[in-house]
């Protein structure tokens, strides 16, 4: 991706370099506890994200995909510090986020920002369109009316006339505007990086592919890196440089969007590729790749945790956790049998899907 | 309409059609506005034919499909129009002929299947009662049922499932006993409102693999809606494609999946985020879909439509037929 | 960069013309009938209360044995007599006054205290909301009749002691519906967008809980104006409230129970205020609730 365009903001706040991630995160872990333990009971513990890795580069997209219960929103939460992490470590272009010399929270979330999935309950319905934009520049010092120009020019710019919408409520808008509100709203603190937690997902699909674009526009604009939160493998691999493929709060696989998906290394990730329905009328799905439902982070398997699931499990697979380690050019999958699972010993139906024409 | 279905079985072709809908229309009060949900629509469903309505949200597909049934509020929905499925006129039934209709003739699947069973009963005590009640069978036959009904749906250890409450089933689990219950009463027809819009992907394919199983296996008519084309395309025989109360375009999956005709079925197919390449805008169709309470005058998709001219505007485009099967309404297609 | 080319066309279908929270739901309370009648019957009698000295043909406090128990419908008693000879009418009319003040001072008080423990409570969440809400219990566990007359006996009769008993006897239920109505707004996700943009928790509160909480918790104090008017009366009637010959309804009622066997209908009016006010509060709250549902 081409970041020529980025704001002088950025040039002055960008502190490694380029080679240096916007984002890094080690051994993210997060455990709910559902019942308390002692009188004769076990503790049943979620396991929700156990023990993430991952690195976020200046202006890339990242995309993270997996089905409910793998930890992707939770990851979000956390890196928003809206959940306390009970371990990781978190560095924001090389300060350490909450530490000694590191970067505050609050100065954090000056430069991360989030937008929700709900797009209605993610806006205050009390507040119109205007004054929710502005919030969070007057929580960060600038006057009122500064912050009114500022929503009012961040309107226009995701697309929504602010000469018709400024004074709007929430409830008076469609979903794919409320969702171009919440990006505004983003927005207006002048973040470097954007987590997107599901955002066009609840779209209808042709609305969909208007948020979309407005996402490619914004970013070639103000030269943000997005971290990408979807179940939708087709917008995740359109959008994304790399992806992160979670599987019960863990990382399965990591790549290239385009080699992970044309030759994925992990059994699930290629589950997962192979479950998408298919947009051939003549070539139609014949067997679902994988039975039963994607388990509860609860009682989690010894070993591999994809195990109980998993078409070429072996012994081994039981005994230890597999590490996330290179399987190609940054490519990193945590599977035993990764080798056979790139040189395709479980059939993949293809993806590229094109309609016969 | 004259150009509806015919079916891809010839020797059914001479059985009239399952179900008949003509010019359907809904509208609903609310107390300051009235809502325009449906605006004619002609549909026919042949025995044994798998037919999805493909729309948005607001396109009135699950409106059409609650018709089906009968299950909108009465009193606030004005319906009109004729619906008739398997003889029998729907919107003319009595209450008493209602309830033997749903679960016998036709019963349904919803998106939230713990909507359709009661949280303080086991699934097995359910599917037996539903069983029991429909057929006046014995309460030892109902369970009898209700286990063959759980090994159809292929549930693991079904006997064992059969003594779950709703709430420990996880969420493929209980889309599949909602099948089973929805089965209880061997319907000739079964509605499906996006029934694996809330699942997992993993999950999703194995509940379409299987209502397409059972749907051979017991040749039941299906009506499925969803707003997904992948899933429209793994489980029909026919799609009709439907936009602000109005079907725009219905034909058999291979046409309208591989040479869509409607401006609008052609912006859905463009604006799908894996068709187009990585750093390529897609080909976004403009705008929003209209208000239902103020419809614009002649073809709904018409301020959304590349092509649109004045014809569009003057009149609700009529049908245009493309094979025996595949029509679409568009004035920009030939007459 | 053309950002706004789609955006500009997503505008097309311009939906309901700009309207204001409040607006809206004074618009949709408006169209309400049931709602519309109460309120104006309210309106009716608070200003009857304000103007009484005006309106009143008589004196409340007149007195005249010869004229006691007169019937509805006497010349010089509209509305008959009581059993010391004093209109009724003017004394139901000077009575309003007194009424209203009891009924609805203890529910204004105890909404300002109970929903900011309730807020409170519910927004810090853990540990503290448990404690505060085991304390407010150990009140709500008592029957709300029963812990007015308690209150107001060991605090001694009078007119501002059966106010404070009464602010004490609904702070609890106030504030347990603000915790709860908090509780549910801290988790939905504009707060957390708001903690994610850096405000610190009590500019959340003020801009972003207050006016999503107070609605609610608003509706049901009104709800509870009813109840107060009941008890505040029963307390007037038990002598704990307002002392005679103060015009209060409750009191009244008290006064010409003796009364009747002579003159049932006189009897029965302060009563049929009380029931009157009491409707008329509870449907305007009823009305107001589904008045302030967004959702269209």
């Amino acid at each position: 991706m081409n970041n020529s365009l980025s704001l002088s903001r950025h040039d002055a706040l960008d502190r490694g370099g380029k080679a240096q991630p916007l984002l890094r995160v080690r051994g993210l872990q997060k455990h709910f506890t559902i019942t308390r333990g002692g009188m004769g009971r076990q503790a049943k513990r979620v396991h929700a994200v156990d023990g993430v890795d991952f690195d976020v580069y200046k202006g890339e997209t990242l995309g993270i995909v997996g089905e409910s219960g793998c930890g992707k929103s939770t990851t979000a939460r956390l890196l928003m510090h809206l959940l306390a992490a009970d371990h990781g470590e978190m560095v924001f272009d090389g300060d350490p986020i909450g530490q000694r010399g590191g970067i505050s929270v609050r100065g954090m979330r000056r430069q991360v920002q989030m937008v929700f999935q709900n797009s209605y309950a993610s806006l205050n319905p009390r507040m119109s369109v205007e004054d929710s934009i502005a919030f969070g520049p007057q929580v960060h010092g600038v006057n009122r009316r500064e912050s009114r120009q500022r929503a009012r020019r961040l309107l226009d710019q995701v697309g929504l006339s602010s000469r018709l919408f400024a004074h709007r409520y929430p409830h008076e808008l469609s979903g794919g505007q409320r969702q171009r509100v919440n990006i505004a709203r983003a927005l207006a603190l002048e973040p470097r990086l954007l987590i997107l937690d599901e955002a066009v997902s609840a779209l209808d699909k042709s609305v969909e592919a208007q948020v979309l674009n407005l996402l490619m526009d914004l970013k070639q604009e103000y030269g943000l890196t997005y971290l990408f939160i979807s179940h939708d493998l087709n917008v995740v691999r359109y959008i994304s440089d790399r992806v992160m493929v979670m599987y019960l709060g863990k990382v399965a696989e990591m790549g290239e969007v385009e080699a992970l998906y044309r030759a994925p290394a992990h059994p699930y990730t290629r589950a997962l590729l192979s479950a998408m329905p298919s947009m051939n009328p003549d070539q139609r799905t014949q067997q679902a790749p994988l039975v039963g439902d994607p388990p509860n982070p609860i009682d989690l398997p010894p070993g591999c945790r994809f195990c109980p699931r998993c078409p070429m499990v072996e012994d081994a697979c039981r005994d230890a956790e597999p590490a996330l380690e290179a399987c190609g050019t940054a490519h990193q999958v945590a599977c035993r049998r990764a080798d056979e699972v790139m040189a395709g010993a479980v059939p993949v139906k293809r993806i590229s899907e094109e309609s016969p024409t | 309409m004259s150009l509806a279905a015919a079916t891809s079985d010839p020797a059914a072709a001479s059985q009239p059609p399952l179900v008949e809908i003509s010019d359907l229309t809904v509208h609903f009060r609310t107390p300051t506005r009235q809502v325009h949900a449906v605006n004619g629509v002609d549909l026919s469903l042949e025995r044994g034919e798998v037919l999805t309505i493909l729309g948005e949200s607001g396109s009135g597909k699950s409106v059409t499909l609650r018709t089906l049934m009968r299950l909108l509020p009465e009193r606030r929905s004005q319906i009109s129009g004729r619906v008739s499925v398997d003889g029998q006129d729907v919107l003319a039934m009595s209450q008493r002929q209602l309830t033997r209709f749903r679960g016998r003739t036709a019963s349904m699947i919803f998106q939230e299947p713990m909507l359709a069973f009661d949280p303080v009963y086991t699934i097995g005590e359910q599917i037996a009662e539903t069983v029991c009640r429909h057929e006046g069978v014995s309460r030892r036959e109902g369970l009898a049922r209700a286990l063959e009904l759980f090994e159809l749906v292929r549930i693991p250890s079904a006997q064992r499932r059969l003594a779950n409450y709703p709430h420990e089933l996880s969420g493929g689990m209980s889309q599949r006993a909602m099948i089973a219950l929805a089965l209880s009463c061997r319907p000739k027809l079964l509605l499906a409102d996006e029934p694996t819009t809330a699942l997992d992907a993993t999950v999703q394919i194995q509940i379409l693999l299987l209502l397409r199983d059972l749907q051979r296996e017991l040749g039941m008519s299906v009506i499925f809606v969803t707003h997904d084309m992948g899933v429209a395309n793994e489980i029909s025989d026919r799609i009709a494609v439907m936009y602000a109360g109005r079907i725009v375009e219905s034909g058999r999956v291979e046409e309208l999946i591989g040479a869509p005709q409607h401006p609008y079925t052609q912006g859905l197919m463009a604006s799908r985020a894996s068709g187009a390449q990585r750093g390529q805008r897609l080909e976004a169709i403009p705008g929003a879909p209209p208000d239902l309470a103020e419809l614009p005058q002649g073809c709904a998709f018409a301020p959304r439509c590349p092509q649109a001219s004045d014809e569009c505007l003057a009149a609700v485009p009529a049908a245009r037929g493309l094979s025996d099967i595949h029509w679409a309404a568009c004035c920009r297609l030939p007459a | 960069m053309s950002l706004t080319l789609d955006g500009a066309q997503a505008d097309a279908p311009v939906p309901a013309p700009v309207q204001g929270y409040w607006g809206a739901v004074f618009g949709r309370l408006r169209r309400d009938p049931v709602a519309l009648v109460s309120g104006i019957v309210l309106l009716m009698i608070l200003l009857a209360a304000l103007f009484a000295p005006w309106l009143a043909p008589a004196s409340p406090f007149q007195t005249s044995m010869l004229n006691r128990l007169q019937p509805i419908g006497s010349p010089g008693y509209p509305l008959g007599s009581d059993e010391l000879g004093r209109d009724v009418l003017s004394r139901l009319i000077h009575g309003a006054r007194l009424s209203l003040l009891i009924g609805v001072m203890p529910v204004i008080n105890a909404f300002v205290i109970g929903s900011a423990i309730g807020i409170v409570a519910g927004f810090v969440g853990g540990r503290t909301n448990s404690v505060i809400m085991r304390v407010i219990d150990v009140f709500y566990a008592f029957p709300a009749v029963l812990l007015a007359v308690a209150l107001a006996g060991a605090l001694g009769a009078g007119l501002v002691n059966s106010l404070l008993s009464l602010t004490i006897v609904f702070i609890p239920p106030i504030a347990r519906v603000a915790e709860s109505v908090t509780t549910q707004v801290r988790s939905v996700d504009y707060i957390e967008a708001a903690r994610a943009s850096g405000a610190r928790s009590l500019t959340i509160i003020r801009r972003h809980v207050l006016g999503n909480v107070l609605g609610p918790i608003f509706v049901y104090a009104t709800s509870l104006i009813s109840v107060s008017m009941i008890l505040a009366s029963g307390l007037s009637f038990l002598g704990l409230g307002a002392r005679p010959p103060m015009p209060e309804w409750g009191l009244m009622l008290n006064t010409m129970r003796d009364a009747i066997y002579v003159n049932p209908w006189v009897a029965v009016l302060p009563g049929m205020m009380i029931f009157t006010v009491s409707i008329c509060f509870n449907m305007l709250s009823d009305g107001l609730r589904s008045a302030m549902d967004v959702k269209l």
